[in-house]
């Protein structure tokens, strides 16, 4: 028998997913040409300055998607509504990767322009402790099985991992002089600049639908995980 | 509830472990032991130059107390959970906080006892001047400690109760305690070299900060990590 399951119909992907990725996506590769025609190549850096069109956008939109971990993991705790749990683990999953592409980028980057792959400065070393203590986070997710522990415990983890950025990105400051002044629109020379802000628009617009696609497949996931612990309580023959 | 009677609690979970502890002495004679192991190791992992380990000297006690000290959070609660006891203790009354604060400090007696005999160890092994500092170097060890044994007995409190709690711990604890380590490093390297800059006093503010936003934070969220 294969009688639909009265949930199902809610699992469907929400209308404007994909026309939304498929404009983040179209956006995404504009910002990047424009980004490339506009600038002429930076005096001492060639076109490799070329790569700040990903490397900054990357490492701000990480932190955006893990503040967006701190709201829902404090919305989880406070109203208990699985769909922030969903939201957050979702959220930290992007913020990972984005995480792993902003020092991947940066490595990329520094090894031309400072000779060598990593070196201590406190923006590196903050990026790198935020990726061990968000992949505690997954640790910690994948080793607990029941779901509702799991939201809590990963939601409390969530947030002290979040608040302890501010006290890893000061003791790390401190403990290496700051070599190099923040980027931002301001530090740049204008032909970057609206080369930087469109993508990071670009990156904002990518995050927000690799959240909501991560937290779309995840919805699913649980609705398998449920129908099948239903299948097996009542004895019936799992159909496919 | 009064706050008389929630620390009549919290002392009575702190003199029941630190008894517990006491009979047994094993688990306390494994970590100095091991202490002490990691200790001489690190002197054939950087030595045999006297002036480079007195150099490493502040780094290599602070990682000696934070992997032996490691094993002493999941132990704490792995007593508890052993025949059920966890739960009974769930069920009295009163505020669950203090089942975090007693274990909180029966950990932190724990470890600063085991840093009374590992410190001289270390000084000895090292040719570490401890003495010329012992006050501001006794505030660096016990907000350093605080600050550890709080994460770690609240991290503990979760993974204790999974299948990968000795690797999952660690995991979970050692990527949060990196401004500790940072700032107990550098106040413990900067009075042991006579602090003649003055530069242990800014980390030990950090110190304190680190502490305060912890042990409230944790406070605070105890409730939801226990509640089942």
């Amino acid at each position: 028998m294969n009688t639909p399951d009265p949930n199902v119909g809610n699992l469907r992907a929400p209308r404007w997913l994909t026309p939304f990725g498929l404009f983040a996506l179209l956006f995404f590769i504009g910002a990047q040409l424009t980004a490339f025609f506009i600038s002429p190549p930076e005096r001492d850096m060639g076109n490799l300055q070329k790569i700040i069109y990903v490397h900054l956008p990357g490492a701000w939109l990480m932190g955006v998607a893990y503040l967006v971990v701190m709201v829902a993991s404090i919305g989880y705790l406070w109203k208990r509504r699985e769909r922030q749990d969903l939201v957050a683990a979702s959220a930290a999953e992007v913020g990972l990767v984005l995480n792993g592409l902003t020092l991947a980028l940066g490595s990329l980057w520094a090894r031309p322009t400072w000779g060598v792959w990593w070196t201590w400065d406190p923006r590196l070393t903050t990026t790198a402790i935020l990726f061990v203590i968000f992949a505690g986070y997954f640790a910690l997710r994948s080793f607990v099985d029941d779901d509702d522990r799991r939201a809590r415990w990963s939601a409390v983890v969530g947030i002290l991992g979040f608040i302890n950025f501010i006290i890893v990105y000061m003791s790390v400051r401190w403990w290496r002089t700051l070599h190099q002044v923040q980027s931002s629109p301001e530090t740049l020379d204008s032909p970057y600049v609206l080369g930087v802000r469109l993508n990071a628009i670009a990156f904002l617009f990518l995050m927000i639908f690799f959240i909501a696609y991560r937290y779309h497949i995840a919805r699913i996931e649980r609705a398998t995980q449920s129908l099948e612990e239903e299948r097996a309580l009542t004895g019936g023959a799992v159909h496919v | 509830m009064s706050a008389g009677h929630e620390w009549s609690r919290v002392s009575a979970m702190v003199w029941k472990d630190l008894t517990a502890e006491w009979r047994a002495k094993a688990s306390f004679h494994a970590v100095v032991f091991l202490a002490g192991l990691i200790l001489m190791l690190f002197g054939f992992a950087l030595g045999p130059d006297q002036d480079a380990l007195a150099e490493a000297g502040a780094g290599i006690i602070w990682l000696t107390l934070l992997f032996s000290g490691v094993l002493t959070f999941n132990r704490c609660y792995e007593r508890e959970l052993e025949d059920g006891a966890f739960e009974a203790l769930l069920l009295y009354p009163g505020d669950r906080r203090s089942l975090f604060l007693g274990k909180l400090l029966s950990n932190l007696a724990f470890l600063l006892m085991v840093e009374l005999l590992i410190l001289p160890a270390a000084a000895l092994l090292y040719g570490l001047p401890i003495l010329e500092s012992v006050l501001p170097l006794a505030v660096v060890l016990g907000l350093g400690t605080l600050g550890f044994v709080t994460l770690g007995t609240f991290y503990a409190a979760m993974a204790s109760r999974l299948r990968a709690r000795e690797v999952l711990l660690p995991l979970l604890l050692f990527p949060m305690l990196i401004p500790l380590l940072l700032a107990s490093v550098e106040a413990t390297g900067a009075l042991l070299e006579g602090d003649a800059m003055g530069r242990a006093a800014g980390w030990i503010r950090l110190l304190v900060v680190f502490d305060a936003v912890f042990v409230t934070a944790s406070f605070l969220a105890f409730e939801y990590v226990i509640e089942e």
